[in-house]
């Protein structure tokens, strides 16, 4: 457990975002490829997942639609719309920049200054 | 693009509602589903697999919840579900909601009747265009703001502040349209009436100041709408009809327009006519003199840029050329302005007063409620705490919870502000048609507008807002987890709670009510023993005037006596006599200085008294049963012939003589300088109203100082109705044309002279009842309460041995100590609040033994009623089936 991050305010949008531009996903499917893709490093509450995913429908940059999954389940599949990915690449260069500057603010020796 | 999905995705959450919690269900079970398989894949059992999934998922409501929340359109669908949801909960305590309903209802009814009253008397402006700028105007040495003709030409030709200033006088009339003449009820009116106030006519033609040439020159009538209405069938034709007023000839000119009844808000005149005849209607010309003050009202729009200051200081500069030209006709004075709809300060002040201090009370009623429903909120939600724990443990929010809690509120004060809103429609409806006084066309104009309707519902949300907050402090602190391990809990501390304050302060409104009420009751029973100068009892009053058949000059002693010895012969009839005004039952009572024999210069300032003064018959005295104290009454041979005699009160005798026993046989001078001499002196009494103190009086022989106003006063034990129908034949036998109004004294009393005190004792009343029963459920709702919370403990106490005084004392002694406070306090309160009932009920002074004594007798009954039941079940506790059940 202590090896698992909690997540900072506002990136779990982020995180949904990212996995789910990689190809549509049910709710679940959409926590295991986080899961997946952080090596298991962050701990989302599973339920807290689809408070957020209907947000970002709401917000038009998921759509969702009913199918049929491998094991013929039926779920509701996730994908990107078009303003949907415009948002992940704004999202991606800014917290890109937040993590250079405070990665650059943390490295910072004495003798730099 | 975002908008868009806004909209899409809210109306999909209204038109598809239960799809949408389908899909969230279905999503949710789907997920649980996926998160089962994995954990199943990993070698656990398909249920434990599932058990674990459910889990892992967390609080499926609360997801759930938020879930819709960022589904958008949440606030109306939260909205609607948290009113089903308090509906289903107050469908389960119905006497609850029932007892919660009825008592907003009935407060907030109360505020809307007293409101709606306000509204029609005095918040809404006149009929007029531009009310805002309408003014009358009121003299200093007056409370009435009467004028005389004369000087009514002055102000209204030497002003520079109105555009026009207009006048009127209320006066009753024998109209003759060709069948029996009927009585009617006109507003004289100077001819600049309707074009100062700025009305059209409805049909045909209005009278202006150029109709005026001289006395008696305009014989025109315009009739009210109404009047046209119910008289004339609305027939177009009867302008220009020829009607006989009082045996002269009138014209109808025109028809007022519908919704103009004159500028006096109660009064609904049948028509107007110009002042400039009014000899014709009252039979006596006072036109030229300047010492009558018989208009009403002098009133007009302000000029333009005037301001009401500056009109004031130009009136008065009109006043003191009156004092120095016509010194003989005025003490000092100074005029000022005053809204002209109620009569100016005279009855608009007090009707004001009493108005804002009924409202005053009906909000402290309302007050009263809340506190009421706010404790038993309070109760229900510590009832209900086991209930909202769990809610909060299973993960709702405690806004949430807030929010039902409000909306439960909310819903019962609407309810309540519809029912009362209801109520209060019929109520004012019922007012708007009553006829105070049966003998003049005076309603209470109120009726039900949009601002009496704002004002219940705002009220209504306002009470259920405030007392919905009560419990808020009590859930916001609620700890789920201690609630749902130990049960709900019961502190009995020392503590002062909000609930308690809240109790004190209701019982306190409550004294307040039933101080004031009784304060009013004891009033009206103290001015009918009061000495009012005469004995009303087993006295019929009729009222008629001799103007009307057209009587004048010496036919009148001649029609009075043959009245007066017409009524003798009636059987039953103990003793006649007839006087101008009767006393307290409304008219234009004559007030006029008079002056010491010695006094030379008959200046007001100079006067020694001013009396009212009366002329009455031969036998008035001893029909009217006032007591005659010295001297003698009068006699036939009072006549004109005979030296000016006339009876005074005690109070007169000595206001001018110093005392009694100088009067008799005195002289004293009339305003004209007449000497009169003083054979009778009959005791003091009442004569404008029961309010004031005992008034100087002089009372004149008809035979030498004639009067057109014949008011009978007849004494008989007869049953009065029988009475009446002899008198009413004998009369039409005497003169077909006498129009007449037959009512006992008693009767006519209560319509004039104590009407106000019936208005204060009634209302009074019927708000002291609706505190009394708040105070009791409010004081039974806490007794209550607080023994079946504490049944355990009383169970341990009664079964180690103590007393029923014990008990009792633990159960009740707080609301007991609540009551002694709230009542101290109120009844302090009340005696401060009561000032304001002195100027409307007689003697209604707080500092009254039976008042007070009355008040605390009634505040420890509805304390003992109201904690009967609860005592009753404390005492009648079993501790062995009690402590085995819990």
């Amino acid at each position: 457990m202590s090896s698992q991050a909690q997540l900072l305010p506002g990136t779990l949008d982020l995180l949904i975002l990212k996995a789910v531009s990689l190809g549509p996903l049910h709710g679940y499917g959409v926590l295991l490829r986080i899961g997946q893709i952080s090596a298991g490093a962050l701990l989302i509450e599973q339920g807290a997942l689809y408070p957020a995913l209907f947000r970002l429908v709401r917000q038009g940059l998921l759509k969702a639609s009913w199918g049929t999954s491998e094991n013929n389940r039926r779920a509701k599949f996730y994908e990107l719309t078009v303003a949907g990915r415009k948002r992940l690449r704004e999202e991606v260069d800014g917290w890109n920049r937040l993590a250079t500057a405070i990665a650059s603010a943390l490295a910072a020796q004495p003798e730099e200054i | 693009m975002k908008l868009l999905a806004y909209v899409r995705s809210l109306a999909a959450r209204f038109m598809f509602r239960s799809q949408t919690e389908n899909d969230l269900e279905l999503e949710f079970r789907a997920h649980i589903q996926y998160r089962a398989d994995d954990l199943e894949r990993s070698g656990l059992n398909r249920a434990e697999a599932e058990r674990r999934a459910r889990i892992e998922f967390g609080g499926r409501e609360r997801f759930k919840e938020e879930s819709r929340e960022s589904l958008g359109g949440n606030f109306f669908d939260a909205l609607m579900r948290d009113v089903r949801f308090s509906l289903r909960v107050l469908r389960k305590s119905p006497g609850f909601t029932i007892i919660a309903v009825l008592t907003l209802a009935l407060t907030i009814g109360a505020n809307a009747v007293v409101f709606g009253v306000m509204n029609g008397l005095i918040l809404r402006p006149p009929n007029v265009p531009h009310a805002e700028s309408l003014y009358g105007i009121e003299r200093s040495d007056d409370d009435d703001p009467v004028q005389s003709y004369p000087d009514y030409l002055d102000l209204r030709d030497r002003n520079r502040s109105f555009e026009s200033l207009a006048a009127y006088r209320i006066a009753e009339a024998g109209l003759d349209t060709g069948e029996n003449p009927s009585r009617v009820f006109l507003f004289e009116v100077s001819g600049n009436y309707f074009d100062a106030l700025g009305i059209q006519p409805y049909h045909g033609r209005f009278f202006h100041a150029s109709d005026e040439h001289g006395p008696n020159s305009a014989p025109y009538i315009v009739l009210s709408y109404g009047y046209w209405h119910s008289h004339f069938l609305d027939d177009r034709s009867v302008v220009g009809r020829a009607v006989q007023l009082n045996k002269h000839p009138f014209t109808i000119i025109g028809v007022a327009p519908p919704g103009f009844h004159g500028t006096l808000v109660f009064a609904f005149p049948d028509f107007f006519l110009p002042m400039m005849n009014e000899e014709q209607v009252e039979g006596r010309n006072v036109l030229n003199n300047r010492g009558t003050k018989w208009i009403y009202l002098a009133l007009g729009h302000l000029r333009a840029g005037v301001t009401p200051a500056q009109a004031i200081a130009d009136l008065n500069s009109i006043g003191s050329y009156l004092q120095t030209t016509y010194p003989k006709e005025h003490g000092k004075f100074t005029y000022s302005l005053s809204r002209p709809a109620l009569y100016g300060d005279f009855l608009g002040r007090r009707v004001q007063m009493f108005l804002t201090g009924l409202l005053l009370l009906a909000g402290l009623i309302l007050l009263a409620a809340c506190a009421n429903l706010g404790n038993l909120f309070a109760a229900r939600a510590a009832d209900r705490s086991r209930e909202l724990a769990l809610r909060l443990a299973l993960g709702a929010k405690r806004t949430r919870i807030l929010r039902t809690l409000f909306t439960e509120a909310v819903l019962i004060s609407l309810a309540g502000g519809l029912f009362g809103l209801w109520g209060s429609v019929a109520v004012l409806r019922g007012l708007s048609v009553w006829q105070p006084i049966p003998r003049y066309p005076i309603y209470v104009p109120v009726n039900s507008d949009a601002n009496v309707y704002g004002v219940a519902l705002t009220l209504a949300l306002l009470s259920g807002i405030l007392f919905g907050m009560v419990p808020m402090r009590q859930v916001l602190r609620t700890d789920p987890y201690q609630i749902v391990k130990a049960g709900s809990t019961c502190t009995v501390g020392r503590r002062i709670t909000v609930r308690d304050l809240l109790l004190v302060v209701q019982i306190a409104i409550c004294a307040v009510l039933v101080t004031s009420s009784m304060v009013a009751v004891r009033g009206l029973v103290r001015s009918l023993h009061s000495n009012l100068g005469f004995d009303p009892r087993n006295v019929i009053i009729v009222n008629t005037d001799l103007s009307m058949p057209g009587y004048g000059g010496e036919r009148v002693p001649e029609i009075q006596k043959r009245i007066l010895d017409a009524m003798q012969t009636i059987a039953g009839v103990e003793s006649v006599g007839l006087i101008d005004w009767t006393p307290l039952i409304g008219g234009v009572y004559d007030q006029s200085d008079v002056f010491n024999d010695q006094t030379a210069d008959l200046h007001p300032s100079n006067a020694a008294a001013s009396p009212f003064s009366f002329r009455v018959s031969v036998g008035y005295f001893r029909a009217a049963g006032t007591a005659l104290l010295a001297g003698r009454s009068f006699s036939q041979h009072d006549d004109h012939s005979a030296p000016r005699v006339a009876v005074v009160n005690r109070e007169l005798a000595t206001k001018i003589f110093g005392s009694e026993g100088n009067a008799l046989g005195h002289f004293f001078k009339l305003r004209d300088g007449t000497r009169v001499q003083v054979v009778g002196i009959v005791e003091s009494g009442k004569y404008k109203g029961v309010t004031d103190d005992s008034a100087p009086a002089m009372f004149l022989p008809i035979l030498q100082s004639p009067t057109l106003a014949t008011n009978l006063v007849i004494r008989s034990s007869r049953d009065p109705r029988e009475m009446a129908a002899a008198i009413r034949s004998t009369l039409r036998d005497l003169d077909r044309g006498l129009p007449s109004y037959i009512e006992t004294w008693s009767k006519q009393l209560d319509d004039f002279a104590l009407f106000p005190s019936h208005v204060a004792v009634v209302s009074l009343g019927v708000l002291g009842v609706m505190g009394a029963l708040l105070s009791v459920t409010g004081i039974f709702g806490m007794a209550a309460y607080s023994v079946s919370k504490r049944l355990k403990e009383f169970g341990i106490r009664i079964a180690v041995g103590a007393r029923p005084k014990e008990v009792l004392q633990a159960a009740l002694g707080r609301a007991v100590t609540l009551l002694a406070f709230g009542s101290a306090a109120g009844l302090i309160f009340g005696i401060l609040a009561t000032r304001v009932l002195a100027h409307i009920v007689y003697q209604a002074t707080p500092r009254d033994p039976v008042v007070l004594a009355g008040v605390v007798l009634a505040m420890s009954l509805l304390g003992l009623i109201a904690t009967w039941i609860p005592a009753q079940r404390a005492l009648s506790l079993d501790p062995l089936t009690l402590l085995r059940e819990e």
